[in-house]
C-alpha cells in the first residue's frame, strides 16, 4: 500500500488507499480497516471513497466506539459526488452507483477542516 | 448473482410502495444537532395531533431516541395525507463529552449524555436504512450548510431513493441564508421556515401533502 510512514514519534502517519484496494475488500472490512486506523491515530485517505450504504454503516459502527476519555469518533470529508445526478436510471435501479471520490478520515480529535468547497478541502492535522 | 439480488431489491422495494398506499408513511425528520428537528416535529404534531413529540432544548443532543408520532392527518385542500412523524437524533461523526460540560453539566451527567447520543446517531442511521418512506431535511439557515455529515446524508437518502424535502430552518434568526442552503442542494427543493415562530407552515404543510401524499 502507498503511504507516508512517519521519520520519527512524533510525526502524524497518513495511509493513501487505493480503490484498487478496497474494492477486494467487502463493506464490514472497510469499515473496520478504517477504524482501525484512525483509532491508531493516522489519516486515511481513501482514493475512490465509500458507498452511500458504507458511510451510513461507517457512522453507526463509529458511534458504537466512541468512549469518554478516549476514541471521540471521525472527522470525514470528501468532495461532493457529482455523479449522482447524472446516472441512467438503469444504473440506479439496478444499485449501480457511482462512489468514485477522495475521502480523508482521521481521529475528530487530530484533524479540523479549515475549509471546505466544490474543489478544495484544507484541513489542520494535529497531534494527539 | 450481484445483479439479480440489487434487481430483486428493487422489484421488492417498488413493489412494497405500490401495495402499501394504505398505511401511514413514516417520514423522518433527519439533520444535524441543534436545527430544530424537535422543535419542527412539535409543531407539526401540535397543529395537526394536538400534542407533542417531545422536549426541545439548546443544548446538542438533546434528542438521544428516535420518537415516532403515529398517524398524524394533514389536510390541505383537497387532499389528506397521513403520516408517522419520526423525530430523530442530530447526526454526526464525533460525539466528545467534554463539550456538555459547557453547559453546565457534571461530568458524569455529560458522559452519560454523550453514551445516550452516540447510542440514539447509530439508531438514526438505522432508521434510515429500513424503516422510513420519506425524509424532511432539516437545516440551520444560520449555519454553512456545506458539512459533510449533510452531503453524506443527502447521499445516503438519494440512493435509498427516498421523497427528500430541505426545510431552511430558523428564518427569524438574523443571519439566516435560505438562498445558500437552496445552492448547497440545487437538486432538491428548500423550503424555509421558522418552526419556532411558526413561519410559512402553510407552505410546508401543502410541501409535505405534495411529496408524501
Amino acid at each position: 500500500m502507498p503511504e507516508a510512514t512517519p521519520t520519527n514519534e512524533d510525526g502524524v502517519r497518513i495511509d493513501l488507499i487505493s480503490g484498487a484496494r478496497m474494492d477486494g475488500l467487502a463493506s464490514m472490512e472497510k469499515i473496520r480497516l478504517i477504524l482501525d486506523s484512525v483509532r491508531e491515530g493516522k489519516i486515511v485517505i481513501l482514493e475512490a471513497g465509500l458507498s452511500p450504504d458504507e458511510e451510513s454503516r461507517l457512522i453507526e459502527v463509529t458511534m458504537s466506539e466512541i468512549n469518554p476519555d478516549g476514541f471521540s469518533g471521525i472527522e470525514i470529508e470528501t468532495y461532493p459526488s457529482t455523479q449522482a445526478a447524472n446516472q441512467s436510471f438503469l444504473d440506479r435501479l439496478m444499485g449501480r452507483q457511482s462512489t468514485k471520490k477522495l475521502t480523508v478520515i482521521g481521529p475528530a480529535n487530530q484533524i479540523e477542516t479549515l475549509h471546505k468547497d466544490e474543489t478544495l478541502i484544507s484541513a489542520l492535522v494535529s497531534h494527539k | 448473482m450481484g445483479l439479480l439480488t440489487n434487481l430483486k431489491d428493487s422489484i421488492s422495494k417498488v413493489t412494497d410502495r405500490l401495495f402499501s398506499d394504505s398505511e401511514p408513511k413514516r417520514i423522518g425528520i433527519y439533520g444535524p444537532p441543534n436545527a430544530g428537528k424537535t422543535t419542527l416535529a412539535n409543531r407539526i404534531a401540535i397543529d395537526w395531533a394536538g400534542d407533542t413529540v417531545g422536549p426541545e432544548s439548546h443544548i446538542p443532543h438533546e434528542t438521544r431516541r428516535a420518537r415516532r408520532k403515529e398517524n398524524v392527518t394533514i389536510e390541505r385542500n383537497s387532499q389528506t395525507v397521513t403520516i408517522d412523524v419520526v423525530d430523530t437524533p442530530g447526526v454526526t461523526t464525533k460525539v466528545d463529552y467534554k463539550e456538555f460540560l459547557d453547559h453546565d453539566m457534571e461530568k458524569e451527567d455529560a458522559v452519560r449524555r454523550s453514551r445516550e447520543a452516540t447510542e440514539g446517531v447509530a439508531e438514526a442511521m438505522h432508521w434510515l436504512r429500513e424503516d422510513v418512506d420519506g425524509v424532511i431535511y432539516v437545516l440551520d439557515s444560520t449555519a454553512d450548510p456545506f458539512t459533510q455529515v449533510n452531503t453524506m446524508l443527502i447521499g445516503i437518502i438519494e440512493s435509498r431513493e427516498l421523497p427528500v424535502l430541505i426545510f431552511a430552518n430558523k428564518t427569524d434568526l438574523e443571519g439566516s441564508n435560505v438562498q445558500r442552503v437552496a445552492n448547497a442542494f440545487p437538486q432538491h427543493e428548500t423550503v424555509p421556515l421558522s418552526a419556532l415562530e411558526g413561519n410559512n407552515m402553510d407552505e410546508v404543510y401543502d410541501k409535505i401533502a405534495e411529496y408524501f401524499g
